[in-house]
């Protein structure tokens, strides 16, 4: 397993101005499986996981440390281009942010502002992505209507279907579940338990049952820094640190 | 006093107070068509205006303020949205974009007059432009471009913070995300920016006595090759326009039906102004639904 490591972070601290946020993470994630990312708030994961395709770039004073390698690559090198690094690491973020136009604009975006004209192809992957996401039924007859009149459960699918359409490599999401009700949280899952053998995906959580339900391995982060990681029935039945436990028995703050 | 009493009191003075605001509008208007509609007919609306006999119409003054209207906008609208997307998109908070922003109010907030003067020092006299529409679009650009980078600025500025996260989650550069995400998104705002100032523009005088004149020499509708001397698109010659018309013909107007020209002429800039409001709702509506496919 150590072998096929798609990201490798080493020694990752960041800063907010003089303030640290991250502590010297490492962590790897393999290619292919889902790896979640648990912890309170406040405790780094998510800016963990906005580091992994430089989002944290767009906020101001924020410095990055030690180094992140995609394929071996490090991310943070100067001859990084970026827009290049988020094609092939695409981002799910906690509130499902459509774009205001129709379906079948939103989920051809990325492929149309990258020159795809092709119209057969575009029609294709839309079909594939929206499949892929389970929100195909929901919206096929409504390509043309606006995303934002569709429910959040049906807007955040349309997003992650935005995101396959563009066919990165590894998929971030930040808490995607956490603005959408069970139903809709319990689809969410499927589309990535049906995604996750042709892509890399990391997952920030608060839900502890959906970490354990859909992950391969779970990193345990706690005030900036990364307790425990391993594979997820591990963390979730036998944690090695006290934190982890702690935290997983609700015996905390 | 109880707080029930309180909020029905405060109410009451709301209600008052939106009353006279109302009131006074409805005056106004109401006195203006009323007294310049029954003069609007179609000749009007088409004939040149005569200085000595009764009859004259505004037609070229008409033509001479929608045309301004446009130079200004061509000239005045993609500097306003340069100026808006830096400020919004690109511009770090820091000493120079303070400035930028203090210098741009003190810019909206000159009286016309002074614009005009001063497009009348530089343009008409040093640069040698003489009374002409180009002078006067400039002087109206000078005008316009802060209230319309405001405007823009802030319709960029209402776009969540999230569009940007997709546009550049989804591999766009910045430069794609601004302009094919942030900037539609934005559109309905700043169409309506647009069009409002479109008004403003069409209804102002003060800057435009100095710079497009006060003359409307005979132009002919038959020549639109715009080097020549008395064709309409010629930017070089003097242009007055429907609110220049209305000042002049009330302080120095000497043809017999002065007063019913002159109320003639307003109802027409009231209405025109109108319709440029209610089209800035109409086309701003229209254009998010276009854009975003909403029903």
């Amino acid at each position: 397993m150590a072998n096929n490591n798609i990201i490798t972070a080493e020694n990752v601290r960041l800063y907010y101005g003089k303030h640290e946020a991250l502590h010297g993470i490492d962590l790897d994630f393999p290619e292919k499986q889902i790896t979640a990312l648990i912890g309170p708030s406040g405790s780094g994961k998510s800016t963990f996981l906005r580091s992994l395709n430089r989002m944290n770039d767009l906020i101001p004073d924020v410095t990055v440390t030690g180094t992140i390698r995609l394929d071996g690559s490090d991310i943070y090198s100067p001859q990084t281009d970026t827009v290049e690094l988020r094609k092939r690491v695409g981002m799910v973020f906690q509130q499902p942010n459509p774009f205001p136009f129709s379906v079948y604009e939103n989920v051809t975006y990325g492929l149309r502002l990258a020159g795809v004209k092709d119209k057969k192809l575009l029609d294709q992957r839309v079909e594939e992505s929206l499949k892929l996401a389970a929100v195909w039924d929901e919206t096929k007859d409504h390509l043309k209507d606006n995303a934002l009149s569709f429910s959040g459960g049906q807007q955040q699918r349309i997003c992650i279907a935005r995101v396959l359409a563009v066919k990165p490599e590894i998929i971030l999401l930040d808490e995607p579940t956490s603005a959408l009700d069970p139903v809709s949280s319990a689809k969410v899952e499927d589309s990535l338990l049906a995604i996750k053998n042709q892509y890399t995906i990391a997952i920030v959580t608060h839900n502890m049952q959906q970490a354990s339900r859909i992950s391969d391995r779970t990193a345990f982060f706690l005030n900036g820094k990364l307790i425990e990681v391993d594979n997820t029935a591990n963390i979730f039945l036998n944690p090695k640190q006290q934190e982890t436990s702690d935290y997983l028995n609700g015996k905390f703050g | 006093m109880n707080a029930k009493k309180a909020d029905k009191i405060a109410t009451a003075i709301i209600y008052i107070l939106v009353g006279i605001v109302v009131l006074i509008l409805v005056a106004l208007l109401g006195f203006i068509l009323i007294s310049g509609l029954p003069h609007v007919t179609w000749s009007f609306l088409t004939s040149p205006a005569s200085a000595f006999s009764a009859g004259g119409g505004i037609g070229d003054q008409l033509f001479n303020s929608f045309y301004l209207l446009i130079l200004t906008l061509i000239i005045s609208f993609p500097i306003s949205l340069g100026a808006g997307i830096y400020l919004a998109e690109y511009a770090k908070k820091n000493w120079l974009t303070d400035a930028i922003r203090i210098t741009i109010e003190v810019l909206s907030s000159l009286p016309s007059v002074v614009v005009g003067l001063f497009g009348f020092l530089l343009f008409v006299v040093q640069f040698k432009l003489g009374f002409s529409i180009i002078s006067g679009a400039i002087a109206l650009t000078f005008f316009n471009l802060p209230l319309l980078t405001r405007n823009i600025e802030n319709s960029l500025n209402g776009v969540s913070n999230l569009q940007r996260e997709a546009g550049l989650s989804l591999g766009l550069s910045r430069w794609k995300t601004v302009t094919k995400v942030v900037v539609p998104a934005a559109l309905p705002g700043i169409l309506t920016g647009i069009i409002l100032s479109a008004g403003r523009v069409f209804g102002e005088a003060a800057a435009l006595i100095f710079t497009a004149g006060q003359s409307a020499p005979m132009l002919n509708y038959a020549n639109w090759n715009p080097l020549s001397g008395d064709s309409p698109l010629n930017i070089f010659r003097p242009a007055e326009t429907l609110a220049v018309h209305i000042w002049k013909i009330n302080t120095e107007g000497i043809m017999p039906d002065a007063s019913q020209v002159s109320a003639g002429a307003s109802a027409v800039l009231v209405v025109a102004v109108l319709i440029f409001n209610l089209g800035a709702r109409f086309a701003g509506n229209y254009i998010y639904r276009k854009i975003t496919a909403s029903k």
